[in-house]
């Protein structure tokens, strides 16, 4: 080993040292910040170490490459706002898919040219192209999808899942014949483009309330052609970043099947069929309870426990800050608030606790399902913003219905419950909530943001 | 096999052991910066598309590599930023107010 060598393998482990370290700061919400700037540390660590390199034979691309990219990432981090996080991970799953997908066939054309294809390498190379083009097209739809350019919903065609199932099968197909025979241009760029396409149809026929395990799924394909990438170049560092992108995206997307109570093959093949069943208990003969903005006030300015159960709705109205506000109005009249996060709740996993800790509620505050479920029966006001499938009895009950299983807040254990919410639309899945309908409950129609507001500013003349 | 690629195979296996095990013990308030430090450390590609972008193989090979170097820039810049502005933000109670805990 020459003092070269030595320099960057000291690097790379360096590296991989402070990648794990910054990841196990995490578990701990007041060290996280050192620990993932120990990372940062980490990743300048390994590109210093990496442009030593013997192999690297000139700098023009290299610098090109970094201004640029440092151009571009900057303001994607800066200035994208928290609401705006699902899309934004969504989009830089294909980045981080590009690059390794890019790495992987540039090595391919190199060793071809050359004559060097051997059949691990093959095989390192096949993952790591497979992984990362499905990974780049998936994230687009992903991100089409979260930032509204595409429709939310499903988008199938008959027969589509045995389309999408004879396109992966190809896809191995090609993939088993590459790595026993390594030099062959033709099958090599036909499973990369089988694997474009794929991932184009195993994004699109998933729902948008879906969206947290598959961002999560993809999340993990991304780490894994990182690693796939360190097999295929012989880097350590990298196969050992990978292996704790893979492991954390997979680790996230079993958490969030759980949380639904639906299997990975449910939730990817799961708009089998197209519309969700129908046949869950409609609502007919049924009445709500509308209740003005003056009512509420009056319950949550007297209440000693008000637990609020954000969901998507209040990620969409974008009312995180107004929460925050009835919230300290309620604790000055000596109120306790609280809030109940389901794991499914937002479009990622996490979604509702970053966009609460970016209106200032300390994360204190913020209660697990686990942790609260037990609360709701001792709460005076459970206030329910822009959430529906999480907090819909029928999971506990109804046989019948399509999140039969699913684990929720009990939300109906309050002695009341306020349902901040557009109009009676059902929610994603499509199915009538009998929560809406109960004694104890009240609506409140409206953006969530403008009833929130008005709220305050009743509770403020109370 | 060569015995360097079953060493690879240990290394990638044993990574993925520690992974799993720091990870499940991430708590799900921080569900959303683990998923954007991942992304970032995972954009340690990086180092393969710096080698590719200055290999000099070939035209197509640089540009390539130039366009793989400006995509995982991206995500570590972008990626590092926005996980600390978010983890910036997760605080705990002002101690007036006798946070429980």
């Amino acid at each position: 080993m020459n003092p070269r060598t030595v320099f960057i393998e000291a690097a790379y482990l360096l590296a991989s040292i402070l990648f794990i370290l910054g990841l196990r700061s995490l578990t701990i919400p007041d060290k996280a910040r050192r620990g993932m700037q120990l990372a940062a540390l980490g990743m300048l660590v390994a590109i210093v170490g990496t442009l030593v390199h013997q192999d690297i034979v000139s700098y023009g691309w290299i610098l090109a490459g970094l201004v640029v990219g440092t151009a571009a990432g900057y303001p994607l981090g800066v200035y994208v706002p928290m609401t705006a996080m699902p899309q934004r991970i969504a989009i830089s799953h294909m980045f981080g898919a590009v690059a390794a997908t890019l790495v992987g066939l540039a090595k391919w054309g190199h060793l071809f040219a050359e004559g060097h294809l051997t059949r691990p390498v093959m095989a390192a190379l096949g993952f790591e192209v497979l992984f990362g083009a499905l990974t780049i097209t998936g994230s687009f739809m992903a991100f089409g999808k979260l930032q509204e350019l595409l429709p939310g919903r499903p988008i199938t065609f008959k027969g589509q899942n045995y389309v999408s199932l004879i396109m992966f099968a190809a896809a191995i197909g090609l993939f088993g014949w590459l790595v026993y025979e390594p030099a062959n241009p033709v099958a090599f760029y036909a499973m990369a483009a089988l694997a474009l396409v794929f991932g184009v149809s195993l994004v699109l026929p998933i729902g948008g309330a879906d969206m947290p395990v598959v961002i999560s799924l993809l999340n993990s394909y991304a780490g894994l052609a990182a690693s796939a990438t360190g097999f295929a170049i012989g880097n350590n560092v990298l196969i050992i970043a990978g292996a704790l992108d893979g492991a954390s995206g997979f680790i996230l997307s079993i958490i969030m099947s759980r949380a639904m109570n639906r299997s990975f093959t449910n939730v990817l093949f799961g708009a089998f069929g197209a519309a969700p069943e129908a046949s869950a208990k409609t609502a007919t003969g049924l009445t709500v309870r509308a209740i003005t903005p003056e009512d509420a006030a009056i319950q949550l300015a007297f209440a000693r426990l008000v637990i609020v159960v954000p969901g998507y709705g209040m990620a969409v109205a974008q009312a995180q800050h107004q929460v925050r506000e009835l919230a300290a109005l309620v604790e000055k009249n000596g109120g306790t608030v609280l809030y109940a996060i389901h794991p499914v709740a937002g479009r990622m996993p996490g979604h509702m606790n970053v966009l609460l800790a970016e209106a200032d509620i300390s994360y204190e505050k913020l209660k697990e399902m686990d942790e609260i479920n037990d609360e709701f029966k001792n709460a005076d006001v459970a206030l329910v913003i822009g959430a529906n499938d999480v907090v819909n009895p029928a999971a506990r009950s109804d046989k019948s219905s399509p999140i039969y299983g699913m684990p929720i807040l009990n939300v109906d254990e309050a002695k009341q419950v306020i349902v901040l919410k557009r109009s009676m639309s059902p929610g994603f899945a499509g199915i009538e909530n009998e929560l809406f309908y109960a004694e104890n409950t009240s609506m409140l129609f409206g953006d969530a943001k403008q009833s929130l507001g008005k709220l305050v500013h009743e509770i403020k003349q109370a | 096999m060569a015995s360097l690629e079953i060493i690879q195979l240990y290394v990638f296996i044993l990574a993925g052991f520690v992974g799993f095990f720091v990870i499940t013990k991430v708590p799900s308030l921080l569900h959303t910066p683990l998923m954007s430090a991942t992304n970032a450390i995972s954009a340690i590609s990086l180092v393969g598309a710096l080698v590719v972008a200055g290999g000099e193989w070939s035209r197509l090979a640089s540009i390539l590599g130039f366009i793989a170097v400006a995509s995982a820039t991206l995500n570590v810049v972008g990626g590092f930023i926005i996980t600390d502005r978010m983890l910036k933000m997760f605080k705990r109670a002002p101690r007036a107010e006798g946070a429980k805990k």
